[in-house]
């Protein structure tokens, strides 16, 4: 599977990470290498083999539906770029 | 006092030899003296260490004293500590105070140890130099033109240089264990689940563990009883008996099966690593253990495996990273998009962009099974490996590292052949298993040479004991730079 520019742009786009057109070609390379390294994987025959997440295959914990948080809000929000009466401020989304 | 361990720390603190605000202010003289030169440390706090040091004396003088009380700990800057500010190495969070205390650093506090200040890491804990770190290089304390490892670069030069008598460190990959090789010290990475990562700022969720990084086994078998327990706010933390890991540390080794994978012990090592772990392996046979030739078919696997799923979980975790809510805003944008895109393309790092590309990239629709999918499938066949391997033998050992450390600026141009370093230590986290480094020699450069040793799940006493008593008859751990 080969890396094209457009992907890149893509995949930065999905990110969200914005990127130049001189990053974008540096980004080319350098990911291209590591895909190829990780193309060994391929391969490998996987037929049959359960995907693993979890090294015991635990199960989420589930707690009783009753409040144990308390309010932090103001703490929370003391480290926030920009806040107005308990909201955090962000810019238009601009159709 | 420098080179005391934490039983002689806490002894001296008990019979009154020293207090907790003059072992304090010693360490903290030493900081203030040498980190200029290593840049170990990242955020230090005089008026919040004392003030702790004065409370833990307190507690001292009224009796109420556990093992920890009143000794000064260096703490990895990945661990949230509420009113520090909280760094991960990274331009997005320089601006970071924490508002509250991650449960390892609640469990330190708790005992009534003292917060020395925060290390510097790899950015993100994504890296084997900390050379990604915004906040600049960690020299290793050996020869300050080599790296002293990472991700926990900082934590592993506080304590080789003697800048504080121990410190924690993460493991998403070898984060604990290499940089402990590399700077000469001992260090473990837990089972995953055994150790909380709530306020551990997350990199990649099912690999990432947290723990201690001191100069001997005894020193983190103490810690690893202060840093691990269940704790209900980590999804992932297991619900377990508390246990004494330093319960089996006298226990004699005769007997002791040792796997040696064919597969470590081949291409790609240094001989003069090689050398020194086959002198550690006489000295276990002296000791009474039995070598036994094993094998890990997929050891090769690893690092693609990792090199998938570390990424893609990390550009999950780093999503939230987004200039709303704290951490770093582009001072310029347009519409939020704008705002989205140039905060993290400012706020991040070259590795970490990279890594979440990637990651980013093997979650995509089209892509998923390909990638994400099959490399769940083969961490599968990677921990069967073990799971045999742990039939014939008790604990497996083999080199931490490929080489010793290599200089500063050497790999930093090619993330892959910086990947490559992390061979021996990358499986262990994808099984989930226990993995920790020993000192055990020095390389042809007089550069420290780890011996990793890895254990069957919850295995940790096991491998302490292991561990404690190669350092009863070797004085490797012992060792100091000049």
């Amino acid at each position: 599977m080969s890396l094209t520019l457009a992907d890149v742009k893509r995949i930065a786009h999905l990110a969200r990470i914005e990127v130049s057109e001189t990053e974008a070609e540096d980004y080319l390379r350098q990911l291209s290498g590591i895909l190829e390294l990780v193309e060994q994987m391929q391969a490998v025959d996987t037929t049959g083999i359960a995907p693993m997440a979890h090294a015991q295959d635990v199960v989420l914990r589930l707690r009783p539906d009753i409040i144990s948080e308390t309010d932090r809000r103001g703490d929370y929000q003391s480290v926030a770029p920009q806040t107005e009466a308990g909201l955090y401020l962000v810019p238009k989304v601009i159709e | 006092m420098l080179n005391a361990t934490l039983k002689e720390l806490s002894a001296q603190l008990a019979a009154k030899k020293i207090s907790s605000v003059e072992l304090t202010g010693e360490f903290l003289a030493r900081i203030e003296r040498l980190n200029p030169t290593l840049n170990a440390f990242v955020a230090l706090d005089r008026e919040k260490s004392l003030a702790q040091a004065q409370a833990a004396d307190a507690l001292l003088a009224a009796g109420n004293a556990g093992p920890l009380t009143g000794i000064p700990f260096a703490q990895k800057d990945i661990f949230c500590a509420q009113g520090w500010p909280t760094t991960c190495g990274s331009k997005m969070l320089a601006n970071f105070v924490a508002p509250y205390d991650a449960h390892v650093i609640e469990q330190f506090n708790r005992a009534g140890a003292v917060n020395l200040g925060k290390t510097n890491m790899d950015e993100f804990a994504m890296g084997s130099s900390n050379e990604t770190s915004y906040f600049g290089q960690v020299k290793n304390p050996w020869n300050t033109d080599a790296v002293p490892g990472g991700s926990s670069g900082g934590s592993a030069a506080a304590v080789a240089a003697r800048l504080a008598p121990a410190a924690t460190g993460t493991d998403t990959g070898g984060s604990i264990r290499q940089p402990a090789a590399l700077c000469g010290i001992s260090g473990i990475k837990p089972t995953y689940g055994t150790v909380s990562r709530y306020g551990m700022i997350a990199f990649a969720s099912s690999l990432d563990q947290g723990g201690p990084m001191a100069k001997s086994a005894e020193d983190c078998a103490l810690m690893l009883n202060l840093m691990t327990g269940f704790d209900p706010r980590d999804s992932t933390s297991l619900e377990r008996e508390k246990e004494d890991y330093t319960r089996d540390l006298e226990q004699p080794l005769a007997g002791l099966r040792i796997g040696l994978p064919k597969e470590y012990f081949a291409a790609g090592l240094s001989t003069d690593v090689a050398q020194a772990v086959e002198a550690a392996l006489a000295e276990y046979r002296k000791l009474g253990a039995v070598t036994v030739d094993i094998s890990l078919p997929n050891s090769q696997l690893a690092i693609p495996v990792y090199y998938v799923l570390a990424p893609a979980e990390a550009s999950s975790n780093l999503s939230r990273y987004d200039g709303v809510r704290y951490g770093y805003r582009a001072p310029e944008y347009g519409d939020l998009a704008d705002m989205y895109g140039k905060t993290r393309a400012q706020g991040f790092g070259a590795e970490v962009k990279r890594r979440i590309m990637i990651g980013t990239y093997v979650l995509s629709a089209g892509y998923y099974d390909a990638y994400y999918l099959k490399a769940q499938k083969l961490r599968r066949l990677i921990a069967q490996d073990f799971s045999a391997a742990f039939q014939q033998c008790d604990v497996i050992m083999g080199p931490t590292t490929p080489t010793t450390a290599f200089n500063l600026g050497e790999k930093s141009d090619d993330p892959v052949s910086m990947y490559l370093s992390d061979i021996y230590t990358i499986a262990v986290n994808l099984a989930g298993l226990p993995g920790m480094s020993i000192p055990c020699g020095f390389g042809s450069n007089q550069l420290p040479v780890g011996l990793q040793i890895v254990g069957d799940y919850f295995a940790e006493a096991k491998m302490l004991n292991v561990a404690h008593q190669y350092q009863k008859a070797t004085d490797w751990h012992m060792r100091q730079p000049q």
